[in-house]
């Protein structure tokens, strides 16, 4: 809401949601708010005998991953969602953005949650210490709070924002689909599941409003943007690589986290109405993270790409619409 | 001639997958704005998922009034679903509600804008798809 000097005399107005300018503030909005969730909807508890298998070295390395996720959930509440709502076309915007901003503080809070339930207070101390002095996980922090400055231009704001939601966070997310995929700390990933989700929609929501501003704009300033989104993607994917090479060399995990690297990068770009950047070649996630993040979604046969010699008719969950006629 | 028919939302993820694949070859493609729309020949759905975390709502109105008229779903022959891993067991849902509710196949899922490899895969698993149903004829 641009809040006018008093002595303007300009009305200030109330949101009217049944005047929508934006009718996909209005789905997301929808959306968000049917995904609400809180971290004591997960029984974490369940994971106490889990985690008591894991080496003291995957103990620290999960620990060291979640403040790493943490901080940024951190910035992208405190600072991040908050600084695009000067920028925000309608009132709705600005009431998505407050949404966004909640969110955030509740992803960081669940962090603490899976804390408190497996860990020692001084591994996390220890951790929470680490992520302060870890130079990648501070410096990828840096440049994106550098876009995030008011002097800034909003639609570079509006990349920084979509390269945080959608490519920053997988370094981090990799590794509890992968202890999914081993079937430990599956309460724990539950939870990982329902913020991935509500990243999935961050992303796409300021994605959107990105490429309808860019829409506007003359063909040499939109090839500038463009120019700078790759820009910054490959000087966060050069962090990102170093990042991840830090804490995923010890388990052997490094190139596969990349693959998945390459494959969130892909996403994040086409939520800006990119292209997509890596070539199959370097986006062939493990099947077993794949499965991970979507379980049970590949029971149903896509014919296209399987070998298989007739039709499968889909099966769905049963849940949809009363307005279908038929 | 068989075709491709398609909703795609104001962020054009659906948009630009049919876009990149009629690069490939020309096949007509009718896009679902949500006024009345007939469909003249076989087609193949392109349908985006939205929803909530329990799967209601995952297809979008438009398709839902699209396929309300027994004559677009009379020429339905198969649906692919587009979506977003990241929803978990419901990636690409709508896909296959209406594929169940059409009693038509599922033919492939993509997420949001489709990579170069969903664009090869669909468009050579749409010949096959095509000349297979034609032989069947």
């Amino acid at each position: 809401m641009n809040i006018a000097h008093p002595s303007q005399r300009a009305a200030l107005k109330a949101v009217n949601w049944n005047r929508i300018q934006d009718d996909k503030d209005l789905e997301v909005w929808n959306r968000l708010t049917s995904n609400f969730w809180l971290p004591e909807k997960v029984p974490l508890s369940n994971d106490i005998a889990s985690w008591a298998t894991l080496r003291p070295a995957e103990r620290q390395l999960t620990i060291r991953v979640f403040t790493g996720l943490t901080l940024l959930d951190t910035i992208q509440s405190a600072v991040g969602a908050p600084a695009l709502m000067p920028d925000a076309e309608t009132p709705h915007e600005e009431a998505v953005l407050a949404n966004i901003a909640f969110m955030e503080a509740v992803h960081a809070r669940s962090y603490s949650s899976i804390f408190s339930t497996l860990c020692l207070t001084a591994e996390v101390d220890e951790a929470f210490r680490w992520s302060e002095e870890n130079p990648h996980l501070q410096q990828k922090a840096r440049l994106i709070l550098d876009e995030y400055q008011a002097t800034s231009d909003p639609l570079r704001r509006k990349v920084a924002s979509v390269f945080l939601e959608s490519f920053l966070f997988y370094s981090g997310f990799y590794l509890p689909m992968w202890w999914s995929s081993r079937a430990r700390l599956t309460n724990t990933a539950d939870l990982i599941r329902l913020i991935i989700r509500d990243e999935a929609v961050h992303g796409y929501y300021i994605g959107y409003k990105y490429q309808k501003a860019v829409e506007r704009l003359p063909e040499e300033k939109r090839k500038e943007l463009k120019d700078f989104a790759f820009a910054l993607l490959f000087d966060l994917y050069e962090i990102e690589a170093l990042y991840a090479a830090e804490l995923y060399d010890e388990v052997g995990l490094t190139e596969d986290v990349k693959a998945f690297l390459h494959y969130n990068a892909n996403k994040a770009l086409m939520n800006l109405g990119y292209e997509a950047l890596f070539p199959a070649t370097a986006t062939n996630v493990n099947p077993a993270i794949l499965a991970s993040l979507s379980p049970g979604a590949d029971e149903n046969h896509d014919f296209f790409s399987g070998s298989g010699s007739s039709y499968v008719i889909g099966k769905a969950v049963a849940t949809e619409d009363e307005d279908w006629e038929f | 001639m068989e075709g491709l028919v398609y909703f795609s939302s104001a962020t054009g993820n659906t948009r630009r997958f049919v876009e990149r694949l009629g690069e490939r070859r020309a096949r007509p493609a009718l896009r679902i704005l949500g006024g009345p729309l007939s469909a003249t020949a076989p087609f193949v759905l392109i349908c985006p998922s939205y929803g909530d975390g329990e799967g209601r709502g995952s297809v979008p109105k438009p398709v839902i009034r699209f396929l309300n008229d027994p004559a677009n779903r009379a020429l339905l022959r198969g649906v692919i679903g587009a979506g977003n891993r990241n929803f978990g067991h419901l990636f690409a849902h709508a896909g296959g509600v209406v594929a169940e509710k059409c009693g038509v196949p599922l033919l492939y899922r993509f997420e949001l804008a489709g990579t170069g490899t969903d664009i090869d895969r669909v468009d050579k698993g749409l010949e096959e798809f095509w000349t297979r149903l034609r032989e069947r004829a």
